[in-house]
């Protein structure tokens, strides 16, 4: 590669995490400032939470279907098929539940926010919208990602639930296990540090969620060709992070907790 | 156009003396190609400038500026004493309540109905719903599209949204209308109605404007017509006479090629002026 050609891609590259970091920044800040768009959260909330529901609980249920179904046979062999229970709950709760359900919403949110503020960024609604004297960071971003976070709370905990349902019923109706002991090893493995580890995951990607979705929709070019690219890159590279960001903080909370 | 009922306007800002808009030495350039370079103007208050170039040249661009939607690279805007090359956009919210913008394309809130788009600034400055009923209903009858208040944008032709976007934009009776090529892409009928609703903005309300357009009949037509309050149409100026608080600007390869009244523009020597009103 030529030498000024990687100098400006190395310039591209900071200006976009430059701007990304500005527009995470300023629109968490908007937290804090008038006015305040509650009706507006209620409303993306209500999108990205309520809207999400059916995939975050089928994902959820199936997760932790296949789970129990894999798990089973491999643990019989050891004569460990007693803790099915507590294996599907410790990786449904630490791992599978935080980092599927955000990559179902960032498939079905993080898309929809870059094609919908993209689109009004091609039709110059977004400057229109500064125009007239709103902020847009304010009033389109703020509450996308203080809603998403707030939902991806909750969802994944239903998922974590569901899951754990799901490993019941497979373990139970499939493969005959007995229920109150499934519950029981699913309960009683669980510890503060596992509950921790999967309730913290969400809060970190539902902000990678967000803000990389509304970074890719207010930064498109390039009429409607563009609000495509802008939608391909916002899930692809919020479902990157997802897996990056849940090694670094699973490492971290190894090595605080110990597990 | 068919009688409207005199509009009771809201109480209109009073701006500090001093010209509307000024550009002193602005340039601007985007990925490293200069798309302005060195443009100084004036726009005072109550007047109308129409801006005129060949396509892709920056006018949108020299619009966006004025209204601190783009910085400059270098240089100083001033709109009504304030630096608005220097504001932040914090600060310019506060102003921008005092200039509308009419896009090229119209560039309405899709989602929203055409009440809520005319009404956005008022919602958003939290005014009463009746108020803001009334307010609207007043700014569509200029525009003679009052029956369309429950209608969204994707029902209305594109004549109608760019009335909509005039309503929208003088809604709050700004001090400074911005127009970008409000007759783009529309048939000689409807782009008269726009123009005799720029005109009546210039001549009924007073409000100071800088207008884009491709459409050189337009801009003549501005210039040689005023509004008849009485009878509530544009009606031709006396033969030989032009609207003396009307005047133009023209930009060619980035600069600023001419600056001055209708006359000074029809009678200029020089050779691109010549081919471009020819």
């Amino acid at each position: 590669m030529p030498f000024p050609t990687l100098d400006r891609a190395a310039k591209k590259i900071v200006s976009a995490v430059q701007q990304y970091a500005l527009l995470s920044g300023r629109s968490l800040a908007n937290l804090f400032r008038k006015p305040f768009y509650g009706a507006d959260i209620i409303v993306q909330a209500d999108r990205i939470g309520i809207g999400s529901l059916p995939i975050v609980i089928l994902t959820g249920f199936f997760t932790g279907g296949v789970l129990a179904l894999n798990s089973a046979s491999t643990l019989a062999n050891f004569g460990a098929a007693a803790i099915t229970g507590e294996l599907v709950s410790l990786s449904m709760i630490k791992e599978l539940g935080p980092v599927l359900t955000s990559l179902m919403v960032s498939g079905r949110n993080a898309s929809g926010m870059a094609s919908e503020l993209g689109s009004m960024m091609v039709t110059e609604q977004i400057d229109a919208m500064r125009a007239l004297g709103t902020d847009p960071l304010k009033k389109l971003v703020m509450p996308r990602i203080v809603s998403t976070i707030f939902m991806m709370f909750f969802l994944t905990i239903i998922s974590d639930a569901v899951g754990t349902l799901g490993g019941a019923f497979v373990s139970v109706v499939l493969l005959g296990q007995d229920g109150s002991q499934y519950f029981h090893t699913a309960y009683q493995s669980l510890v503060f540090a596992d509950i921790l580890q999967g309730l913290v995951k969400p809060i970190f990607f539902g902000f990678i969620i967000a803000t990389i979705g509304c970074f890719y929709g207010m930064t498109t070019r390039g009429g409607t060709q563009g609000v495509g690219r802008s939608t391909t890159q916002a899930v692809v590279v919020s479902s990157v992070l997802i897996i990056v960001v849940d090694f670094i903080i699973s490492k971290f909370m190894i090595s605080v907790f110990g597990r | 156009m068919a009688s409207a009922a005199p509009v009771a306007e809201p109480q209109q800002w009073q701006p500090p003396a001093g010209p509307a808009i000024l550009f002193e030495d602005v340039s601007i350039g985007f990925e490293g190609k200069p798309v302005l370079d060195r443009i100084s103007f004036k726009l005072e208050q109550g007047d109308t400038r129409i801006l005129l170039g060949p396509a892709g040249v920056g006018k949108s661009v020299l619009l966006k500026l004025a209204n601190g939607l783009l910085k400059p690279d270098s240089g100083r805007i001033t709109v009504f004493g304030e630096e608005v090359s220097a504001m932040r956009e914090q600060e310019l919210f506060r102003l921008r309540h005092h200039i509308g913008m009419v896009f090229q394309e119209g560039a309405l809130f899709d989602s929203l109905t055409v009440r809520d788009n005319v009404g956005y600034q008022l919602m958003e400055e939290h005014v009463p719903d009746e108020e803001i009923d009334e307010r609207v209903k007043e700014a569509l009858r200029v525009v003679e599209l009052e029956h369309t208040m429950e209608k969204v944008p994707s029902e209305l032709s594109g004549g109608m949204r760019r009335r909509v976007a005039i309503a929208r934009a003088v809604v709050s009776n700004p001090a400074l209308v911005l127009y970008d090529s409000p007759t783009g892409g529309l048939d000689p009928i409807t782009s008269t109605t726009i123009i005799e609703l720029v005109v009546k903005q210039r001549d009924v309300f007073r409000r100071s404007s800088l207008m884009i357009t491709h459409r050189l009949q337009d801009a003549f037509v501005m210039a040689m017509n005023r509004y008849n309050e009485k009878e509530n149409r544009m009606e031709l100026l006396p033969e030989g006479t032009v609207d003396d608080r009307t005047s133009f600007l023209m930009l060619n390869e980035g600069k600023l090629v001419f600056d001055g009244s209708t006359h000074d523009l029809v009678h200029s020597d020089d050779p691109f002026i010549s081919r471009y009103i020819r």
